[in-house]
């Protein structure tokens, strides 16, 4: 649907990717839910913010539509005096857990919400404080509070019994609790629970000055801080519509390539491993390590942390360093096409693997599923080949697709966009631009908006900035893993309890980003 | 009893006691090794009993008798086990307390306790393992019980020393029957031994975990001694095999003197034994659980067919 079917005034964002923002009317707010839903598009991310109006402070709540003619931004600003918003999880499934974070971060309800269940909050504090309301200031602790029972849905069955997995797991994981309900071996049903790191990013923004936030926003998922770096520059730089030089843009896109690598590579191996295939593993973490280590060489840190910089790259690359990008990647892609071919010719792993965990393209569609675990459904859309972007639409990005939808099909995705991104970075290593690095970003004196959005690794990342000149008013960061996680539930139904770390892995979720 | 069976039999316990962990260490180093790692050593199992034999204890609140019970009887069971298989020796005073089809009862019985003593506790995880651990034991047992009525059918004797005897006196030749009840008990024997491509003994999964999973509530001593009746459990199916199907080398009750002899080429056996062992699990990829009863009924197949090879050629 292209936003402007709906009679919106709509301001262009001056990002790289097509981003704007709209206001929209309580009445509004759902007609326009249910017509980015016909038109085929995806809720990305629901956050609420504190604005200051003429009578005090307002509540707005804002939400992120994606459409293939790009992002838009809407906010409803709330009647003072209570009232909610209108309630978008019965066009949406993934809003659930958006609104119900919402509600215990900030106190504005959806109407009617279905689910009044906390989410991030376990007991740490009282449901009628709010942490990103004023004056509460994030940091008051509530000693004496004991942990809340949380009311998992039951199942009820003959023989039908629940396993209570984590959130202390008997590997090095992170925390999450996984509740399933089971009769035999079989799954009736999961249900997660999550929001055990959470340690309020969003309340820490806002005590940082705008130049700094970077740093944090390159923290909130250890995987994906190219990613969240770049999101939250790019929103940074879209302030003040400030230009970064092209050779900053083409390295930006060489390191958020190298951290889609060095993911991939990790989670083909813990593939491998969780269907007792060691050898996997043991090849792919060295291939992993090489990759990282030429990364702590040539950029100063392992895993391209604080890399991306307000108004370009930290970083630059010299031609030898190029040179040795390209030979790394040529050793690599031949390696994993060795390897490729192991997993694919080996039946044991084939027969773990195939049909496990399938998530249907309907489903996925329904869901809101984003990513590459999309893009393993059959359901096309990836950032950096869909828009017009430097230097991604230089080199003819191609996306990974596969309709079956099972752990088979998201490691071939995996595969395919390992090999597609090798191939971007040999281009963008020996065809990098010359000039600056970095440009200075221009003070902003006033209140303005910016939002970066980026294909990360897992998928897209989006970062909302708002601004009162050097000060962060607010600023909200969406890991793809809201999206995805609620997924995860509905791809184990029907699956034997053996097999769910398996199809975990194949998603390998963000807690930590999540959580925030 | 004579001096010689007497010192034969004390050897035989001592020596499964002590090789035991380093067939063990011997497996997962060279599991390391064709990952191209480097390893922890062969003696790291040693290290590990050391270790567990010194920590505290810690039991579940609502563990019974049963639970603090179960470490001591599965440990008596292998340790029995071990005395009765020839691994060195045919001059076995013990032999005669148990047959071959006995000693599948005794493992059943390792089987139970450490099951019952997982449901003990009352966690998900315990129940879980249980279930499976039954599922595999009474599909295997019926397996490993027709692989031992094909040899004794051969030997005319359900005593595992006097089927060694019997199978080490024949002349060298391929006898399809064993070759048989062979294949059938290594497939068993990846069953029993929580080995991939039925279990991972590494893993660190708890919803995929088998024999893992009952033990999960174990630690300090328990865990010690559970860690080391896994691996006489592991040295007596190697030697069993080892002792039916390579019989070679294996000292007689006429000859004590060979006992010198028969050290060597024990652990020269179990060595290939380990590599080969550790060679099919870095090649597999674990199964899915449903698939264990299929490849446990091929086992079944493959040892009754070796049964009526021996009927039908005699063989």
């Amino acid at each position: 649907m292209p936003f402007a079917d709906f009679p919106l005034r709509r301001q262009r964002l001056a990002t790289p990717l097509p981003i704007w923002r709209a206001t929209c009317r309580a009445d509004e707010w759902l007609d326009l839910a249910q017509a980015v839903a016909t038109g085929g598009g995806r809720l990305i991310s629901l956050w609420g913010s504190e604005r200051p109006a003429e009578a005090g402070r307002a509540d707005v709540v804002s939400a992120a539509y994606a459409s293939s003619e790009g992002l838009l931004w809407v906010d409803l600003t709330l009647a003072p005096g209570g009232g909610g918003y209108p309630d978008l999880a019965g066009i949406f499934p993934c809003a659930n857990r958006l609104q119900r974070s919402l509600a215990e971060l900030l106190g504005i309800f959806a109407e009617p919400m279905a689910d009044r269940r906390p989410w991030l909050n376990h007991g740490a504090w009282p449901a009628d404080y709010f942490p990103l309301r004023q004056p509460a200031s994030g940091r008051d602790s509530f000693p004496d509070r004991q942990l809340e029972d949380y009311p998992f849905v039951r199942v009820a069955g003959d023989g039908v019994h629940e396993i209570a997995v984590g959130p202390v797991h008997a590997g090095i994981i992170e925390p999450g609790h996984f509740r399933f309900s089971v009769v035999g071996e079989k799954v009736l049903r999961l249900e997660e629970r999550l929001g055990y790191k959470h340690k309020g990013i969003d309340q820490r923004f806002q005590e940082m000055p705008a130049s700094e936030g970077y740093r944090l926003a390159g923290r909130l998922s250890g995987d994906s801080t190219v990613a969240f770096a770049w999101a939250y520059c790019m929103a940074l730089e879209s302030l003040g519509a400030s230009r970064t030089p092209l050779r900053a843009r083409w390295l930006r896109a060489l390191f958020l390539e190298r951290e889609r690598v060095a993911n991939h590579l990790g989670d083909l191996g813990a593939l491998a491993n969780d269907a007792a295939f060691a050898f996997g593993l043991s090849q792919f973490m060295r291939l992993r390590e090489d990759w990282l280590r030429l990364n702590q060489r040539l950029f100063a840190h392992r895993l391209l942390m604080d890399a991306v910089i307000p108004g370009g790259v930290a970083v630059d690359l010299a031609p030898a360093g190029a040179k040795e990008l390209v030979a790394q990647c040529d050793a690599i892609a031949s390696e994993v096409k060795k390897l490729r071919a192991i997993y694919e010719n080996h039946a044991g792993l084939q027969d773990r693997f195939i049909g496990t965990g399938r998530v249907s393209q309907e489903l996925a569609a329904k869901l809101g599923l984003t990513g590459f675990a999309a893009r393993a459904s059959g359901l096309a859309g990836d950032l950096r080949a869909d828009f017009t972007m430097a230097p991604y639409s230089d080199q003819a990005t191609r996306q990974a697709l596969s309709r079956n939808g099972d752990v088979a099909a998201r490691v071939m995705v995996r595969f395919d966009e390992v090999g597609e991104s090798l191939r971007l970075i040999r281009l963008f290593a020996s065809e990098l631009p010359a000039g600056e690095i970095v440009t200075r970003l221009e003070p902003i004196p006033e209140t303005r908006l910016g939002a970066g959005w980026v294909e990360g690794w897992r998928g897209e990342v989006l970062v909302a900035l708002e601004a009162d000149g050097e000060k962060i008013r607010r600023c909200h960061c969406h890991d793809p893993s809201w999206q995805n996680w609620p997924v995860l539930e509905y791809a184990v139904i029907g699956n034997i309890v053996p097999d769910f770390p398996l199809i975990n892995k194949s998603f390998n979720l963000s807690y930590a980003g999540h959580d925030r | 009893m004579s001096i010689s069976g007497f010192f034969s039999q004390l050897l035989a316990i001592v020596m499964a006691l002590v090789l035991a962990p380093l067939l063990m260490g011997w497996v997962n180093q060279w599991r390391a090794w064709l990952q191209n790692k480097s390893g922890p050593g062969v003696l790291q199992p040693y290290r590990m009993l050391h270790k567990l034999f010194h920590k505290e204890s810690v039991l579940a609140e609502d563990a019974s008798s049963l639970f603090r019970m179960a470490p001591y009887m599965v440990f008596g069971c292998m340790v029995l086990a071990c005395a009765i298989i020839p691994t060195l020796s045919t001059d076995l005073p013990l032999s005669p307390a148990a047959d071959a089809i006995a000693l599948v009862g005794l493992f059943a019985v390792a089987r139970v306790f450490i099951s019952l003593a997982a449901m003990d506790i009352g966690t998900a995880f315990g129940s879980m393992g249980a279930r499976r651990e039954m599922l595999i034991g009474f599909l295997a047992e019926p397996a490993l019980l027709s692989v031992f009525f094909t040899t004794s059918l051969i030997s005319h004797s359900t005593a595992l020393t006097s089927m060694v005897e019997y199978l080490a006196h024949k002349e060298f030749a391929i006898y399809p029957s064993l070759a048989f009840a062979g294949l059938a008990f290594s497939m068993v024997s990846f069953a029993e031994n929580a080995r991939v491509p039925v279990d991972n003994p590494a893993t660190h999964l708890e919803l995929t975990m088998i024999h893992e999973a009952l033990i999960l509530e174990y630690s300090g001593r328990h865990l010690a001694l559970i860690e080391w009746a896994a691996a006489l459990k592991l040295f007596a199916y190697s030697c069993i095999g080892l002792a039916l199907f390579f019989p070679w080398g294996i000292a007689e009750a006429e000859a004590p003197l060979a006992l010198i002899l028969a050290i060597p080429a024990l652990v020269f056996k179990l060595a290939i034994g380990g590599f080969l062992l550790a060679l099919i699990e870095t090649l597999s990829a674990k199964m899915r659980i449903f698939r264990v009863p299929e490849f446990l009924a091929t086992a079944f197949l493959l040892a009754v067919i070796g049964m009526l090879v021996h009927f039908l050629l005699g063989a």
